[in-house]
C-alpha cells in the first residue's frame, strides 16, 4: 500500500474542503491534500445552477458552479494537491488516513491534521418512514438536482413535492421552467423550513401552492408512482380524519432535511452533537480530537454556503496555527448554553485563551419561528454581553452573531444564549 | 423450445430444485415472471434460518426445516454464501403467562431434538442481552438459530443451476398449462410455447393460480401480509442474538434479529390480505409493530430517522397451514409446491430434495445419472469490504473499476456493479443492483449513488438512461430528456393541488 505525508489532509473538496484549504495554505500550511470523492471538485454548487449565491461573500450574485469555480481556480493556481475520485475510508487514531481510488489502489497518508469538510445527505423517505407501495419515481430533491442539472434527464411529468427544504423549493421551480406540472409542496410544518426568499421566488412566483400542515399519508402505484393522498395534520402533527385527499403524480420529491455525514468521524470517536448532529467543537472548529477539525454542512447544515465558506476559513486558520505551532499553549473552556427557543448553538464551547480574533461569531438555529425577540448574552456572573434585537426569527434561517473576545475572560466559565421576547433587563 | 423439466417461479423454492435437479442429465429451464429471482415472498421476510425449536415437527413444515437445517450450512459453504451465522436466539418474556409459553415452546424443542436451550431468569436474560427493555423478565435461549441473507442465498442457487444447465428465462410469465391425455406437454407463455415432460409449480404466492389451470384444486394461496422495519447499521451493536417476542397464536411472535449486513430487522404483524400485489406499508401497522415489538423490546431503537426503510412481506399462506407438496391428483407430470410459509426459507433445501423423489416416483424417463461435469459451487462475487487492504489495491492494479466507489455508504466500488451487471442471473435494473451489491441500500437509500448506477446500467446493457427501470417492466426512473418534454404526448393538466 502507497504511504504518503501530508501536513494537513482536507476530506471534501466542496465549498467547506476548498475554502479551508486555502486558508491553511494562506497561514502558512504547506503540504496540503484534498481529497475528493467526485471525479471534480466544487462538491454539490456543480449541481446548483440557480443564483443566489456569494452575495454576502462576493457581494455579487453568482450561480453555484460560478461561486465553485473561484475557489477551484486559486486551488489549481496553488501547490495544494488534490485526489480526485478518491475515497477516504477511515481515519485512524494515529494521525493516519487511508484512502481508495483507480490509480492508487488503497493508501495511506501519515498527516499532522485533518479537516472533515464531507458536507451532508439528504433524509430519505425511510426516515419518515411515509407508508404505502414503494414504486419508482421517489427521490430526494437533491437526486432530482442531480438528473436534471447534471445528467439531463427530467423525472417526470407532474410531480408533488414533500418538504419546503430549500433543494425542494428551487426544483419546484427548475421542473416548472422544464414544463412539469409541479403541483405543489407539502410542509408538515405550520411554517415554512427554507429560506423565505426561494419560498417568494420559486414558489409564489410560479402559482405554486405551498400546503403547510399538510402530510403524506399515503403513496399508491405499482410500478411507477400513481399519486398519493395527503392529509392536513393537527398540532400534534397527526393527520386529521377527514381532510385526506387523493392527488395525482408521476413523481415525488423529498426535501425533507439534510444530516451531515458524519461517518468518518463516528467511526474516529469524534464527540457529536445530538441536534446537528456533527461533531462538538470549539470556535477554531476543533473537534474533542485535538488534530480533527470540521467545518461546513459535516459540522451543521447550512443555508447560505456565504457561511459555510466563512466557517471553513477559521477552521483552515486554525489547523494552520495547530500546524505551525501558534496555537496558546493553555486552553481555558468556557461552555455555551442555550435556553428559550434554540435548537443549537455552534461553536458549543470557546477557548477563553484563545487571542486569535477579535470576536467570535456564533451560528444558532430557533426551534419556532418567532417575531421581535431579544437575543441576549449573558455569561456565569449574569453579566449582558450582548443584547440585540430581532424582528424576525424562523428555524429554516441561521441566526449569526459576533461575540468581542474581550468580553469573555479567564473568569468566564460559561455563557448562556437566550432568545425570547422577554426584554432584558 | 423444449425441455425435461419446467420449474414455475424463481425464489428460493424454485431456484433449490432447480440447484437440485442440475446434477443430473437432465434439461431445466425456470421461468420467472419478474425482472429478478428471488422477487416475492423469498426476498422480504425475516432472513433467519430457523433451528426449529419453535416448530410443530409434526407438519410437513417442521419435519423439512429440521431436515434442512442439517444441510443448509453445508450448502452455503459449496456456494459461497457462508453467511449462516448460528447467532442462537432468545425468546423474551415479561410475564407469568409468557412464561408458561416459553416452557411450553422449550418442550417443543426438546422433542424436535434441539440441543443446548435453556431458560434463562431476568439477569441472566440482561446480561446477553443488555438493551433489552428493563422489564423483560424470563428469556429462553436456544443456540442454534442462524440469519442469512435471502437474495444472495437465491442468486446463488440459481447461479450453480445455471453454471450446471439450466435456463433461467426472466421477465417470463405463465399463461396457461397445456395438456394432452391427462399428462403435461409444456405451458405457454408471454414468451411463447415450451414444451416439457415435468412441470413444477413453485410460484409462490400465485401457486393456487397455476395449479388450478390443471385440475380443480382444494387450497388456495392466502398472502398473510407483515411488515419490518429495517435499521442503520449504527444500531446494529444493540443485540447480539435474534430476539423474539413470546409467541402468539399465528406467529412465532415478533422479532428483532441482526442482518447478515449488520443492520436491525425489525418485525412483524401478520394480516391475511386478498390482493396479492399490496406491498405497502400502513402507518397503522407501522405503529403498533413498533410499539408491540419494537419499543417493547428494545426501548432506544427510535420510530424514525435511522429506519432505513419500511417494508412489507407476504407470507404464502395455504388455507392448510401447512406445506402442500404433492403430484397433482388427476394430471400426470405436475407438481405443486404450494403454501410455502414459515420457514420456507429455511426448509427450501429439504423442499428441494423431497420434490426430487416425487419427480422419480412421476412415470417419466428422465435421465438421472450425474452429470460428468457437474459443478458443486460457484465463484462468488468479489466483494470489496472481504478484501484486505493490500489484496483491495491487487484488485485495482488489475482493473481501476475496482477503485472507483460508487455507493459511498456501503462503500460500493463501479467493478462490484457492473459485475453483477454480467452474472449468470443479471442484475439489470436498481433494485438488482441493489440487491446484489447493496449499492443504494445505505442510509442515503440511492441519494447520491442513484444516478452513477443509472449511467452504469445504460453504459452496459446498452439502453438510453430513459429505458432504465427501477424494478423492471415499466418501472422507468426517469422521463424524459430536458427540453424534450412533449405536450401533445404528455398531455399534463396544470392543475395544482386546492384544499
Amino acid at each position: 500500500m502507497k504511504k504518503l505525508v501530508y501536513d494537513l489532509v482536507v476530506v471534501g473538496g466542496g465549498p467547506a474542503g476548498l475554502a479551508a484549504a486555502l486558508e491553511a495554505r494562506k497561514n502558512g500550511v504547506e503540504k496540503i491534500l484534498i481529497c475528493e470523492r467526485a471525479p471534480y471538485l466544487g462538491g454539490i454548487l456543480n449541481q446548483c445552477i440557480h443564483n443566489g449565491f456569494g452575495l454576502q461573500y462576493f457581494k455579487e450574485e453568482l450561480t453555484g458552479p460560478e461561486y465553485a469555480s473561484r475557489f477551484i481556480a486559486e486551488v489549481e493556481n496553488s501547490d495544494i494537491d488534490v485526489k480526485l475520485g478518491t475515497m477516504v475510508m477511515e481515519i485512524l487514531e494515529g494521525h493516519q488516513i487511508i484512502g481508495v481510488n483507480k490509480k492508487d489502489g488503497m493508501f495511506a497518508v501519515e498527516t499532522k491534521a485533518v479537516i472533515l469538510a464531507m458536507g451532508c445527505r439528504e433524509r430519505t423517505r425511510g426516515a419518515i418512514t411515509i407508508p404505502g407501495s414503494r414504486p419508482a419515481g421517489i427521490m430526494t430533491a437533491g437526486t432530482a438536482q442531480s438528473y436534471v442539472n447534471l445528467e439531463g434527464y427530467i423525472p417526470g411529468k407532474e410531480v408533488v413535492i414533500l418538504g419546503s427544504g430549500d433543494i425542494g423549493l428551487i426544483m419546484a421551480r427548475r421542473l416548472t421552467l422544464e414544463g412539469v406540472n409541479v403541483k405543489g409542496v407539502i410542509e408538515l410544518m405550520p411554517y415554512s423550513t427554507g429560506l423565505i426568499r426561494n419560498k417568494v421566488q420559486c414558489l409564489d412566483d410560479f402559482g405554486i401552492p405551498l400546503l403547510l400542515s399538510h402530510s403524506i399519508i399515503e403513496i399508491h402505484g405499482k410500478e411507477r408512482l400513481e399519486g398519493v393522498t395527503i392529509a392536513a395534520v393537527d398540532k400534534n402533527l397527526k393527520p386529521i380524519e377527514g381532510t385526506e385527499q387523493y392527488v395525482s403524480c408521476d413523481t415525488l420529491l423529498l426535501s425533507v432535511g439534510l444530516i451531515p455525514e458524519n461517518e468518518l468521524s463516528n467511526n474516529l470517536g469524534c464527540e457529536m452533537d445530538k441536534v446537528t448532529r456533527g461533531p462538538v467543537v470549539n470556535e477554531k472548529r476543533i473537534t474533542n480530537i485535538p488534530w480533527v477539525f470540521a467545518c461546513g454542512n459535516v459540522l451543521h447544515v447550512h443555508d447560505l454556503v456565504d457561511n459555510v465558506t466563512q466557517e471553513a476559513e477559521i477552521a483552515g486558520q486554525a489547523a494552520a496555527a495547530l500546524i505551525t505551532n501558534k496555537t496558546n499553549e493553555e486552553e481555558k473552556n468556557v461552555e455555551i448554553t442555550h435556553d428559550n427557543n434554540i435548537g443549537y448553538v455552534v461553536p458549543q464551547h470557546i477557548d477563553a485563551l484563545n487571542n486569535q480574533g477579535k470576536v467570535v461569531k456564533f451560528f444558532l438555529r430557533v426551534k419556532n419561528p418567532d417575531e421581535d425577540v431579544k437575543l441576549v448574552v449573558k455569561d456565569n456572573f449574569e453579566n449582558i454581553l450582548l443584547n440585540l434585537s430581532k424582528s424576525i426569527v424562523e428555524p429554516g434561517t441561521m441566526v449569526t452573531f459576533n461575540l468581542p473576545r474581550k468580553f469573555v475572560t479567564k473568569d468566564t466559565s460559561t455563557i448562556n444564549i437566550s432568545i425570547s421576547k422577554e426584554q432584558a433587563e | 423450445m423444449k425441455t425435461d423439466i419446467l420449474i414455475i417461479g424463481g425464489g428460493v423454492i424454485g431456484a433449490s430444485i432447480a440447484h437440485q435437479l442440475a446434477k443430473y442429465n437432465m434439461d431445466i429451464i425456470l421461468v420467472e415472471k419478474a425482472s429478478d429471482v428471488c422477487m416475492g415472498t423469498s426476498k422480504a421476510n425475516s432472513a433467519m434460518i430457523h433451528s426449529g425449536f419453535n416448530i410443530d415437527g409434526d407438519k410437513l413444515k417442521g419435519k423439512l426445516a429440521l431436515a434442512a437445517n442439517k444441510v443448509i450450512r453445508e450448502l452455503c459453504d459449496d456456494l459461497s454464501v457462508g453467511y449462516v451465522k448460528p447467532l442462537g436466539s432468545i425468546t423474551v418474556g415479561f410475564d407469568e403467562t409468557d412464561l408458561e409459553k416459553m416452557k411450553k415452546t422449550f418442550e417443543n424443542g426438546a422433542k424436535n431434538g434441539i440441543k443446548g436451550m435453556k431458560l434463562l431468569n431476568q439477569k441472566e436474560l440482561h446480561e446477553m442481552e443488555p438493551h433489552l427493555n428493563p422489564e423483560a423478565k424470563y428469556g429462553l435461549f436456544e443456540p442454534e438459530t442462524g440469519i442469512i441473507n435471502p437474495f444472495e442465498y437465491t442468486v446463488a442457487l440459481a447461479e450453480n443451476a445455471v453454471l450446471n444447465g439450466t435456463t433461467v428465462m426472466l421477465e417470463t410469465e405463465v399463461l396457461d398449462i397445456i395438456i394432452e391425455n391427462k399428462t403435461v406437454k409444456g405451458v405457454k407463455t408471454n414468451k411463447g410455447d415450451i414444451a416439457a415432460r415435468v412441470i413444477i409449480n413453485a410460484a409462490g404466492l400465485y401457486a393456487d393460480k397455476i395449479a388450478s389451470m390443471v385440475e380443480e384444486i382444494d387450497f388456495d394461496i392466502k398472502p398473510r401480509k407483515g411488515q419490518y422495519f429495517l435499521y442503520d447499521k449504527k444500531w446494529g451493536k444493540i443485540l447480539t442474538h435474534t430476539i423474539y417476542s413470546a409467541p402468539t397464536k399465528v406467529s412465532k411472535g415478533m422479532i428483532v434479529v441482526p442482518t447478515i449486513d449488520g443492520n436491525i430487522l425489525a418485525g412483524s404483524n401478520a394480516e391475511t390480505i386478498e390482493d396479492k400485489t399490496d406491498l405497502g406499508t400502513t402507518s397503522k401497522a407501522l405503529n403498533e409493530i413498533y410499539i408491540n415489538a419494537i419499543s417493547h423490546l428494545f426501548p432506544e431503537l427510535p420510530r424514525m430517522g435511522d429506519v432505513i426503510t419500511a417494508f412489507t412481506g407476504l407470507r404464502a399462506a395455504s388455507t392448510s397451514e401447512d406445506f402442500i407438496i404433492e403430484p397433482a391428483k388427476t394430471v400426470k407430470g405436475f407438481i405443486n409446491v404450494a403454501g410455502i410459509q414459515s420457514p420456507g426459507l429455511t426448509s427450501a433445501p429439504a423442499i428441494a430434495t423431497m420434490v426430487e423423489g416425487l419427480i422419480r416416483e412421476l412415470d417419466v424417463d428422465l435421465d438421472f445419472s450425474p452429470k460428468a461435469n457437474y459443478e458443486k459451487g460457484r465463484q462468488a462475487p468479489v466483494s470489496l469490504a472481504d478484501l484486505s487492504y493490500e489484496e483491495r489495491t491487487a484488485l485495482i492494479e488489475q482493473n481501476p473499476d475496482f477503485g472507483e466507489i460508487v455507493c459511498r455508504c456501503e462503500s460500493i466500488s463501479m467493478g462490484e456493479i457492473i459485475n453483477a451487471i454480467h452474472r449468470p442471473i443479471p442484475a439489470t435494473n436498481m433494485d438488482a443492483i441493489k440487491r446484489r451489491v447493496r449499492a443504494g441500500m445505505g442510509r442515503c437509500q440511492g441519494g447520491f449513488c442513484g444516478p452513477k448506477v443509472l449511467n452504469i446500467l445504460s453504459k452496459e446493457l446498452g439502453i438510453t438512461p430513459l429505458e432504465v427501470t427501477q424494478k423492471g417492466n415499466k418501472s422507468f426512473v426517469l422521463a424524459f430528456k430536458n427540453k424534450e418534454l412533449s405536450l401533445e404526448e404528455g398531455d399534463i393538466n396544470y392543475e395544482k393541488i386546492s384544499i
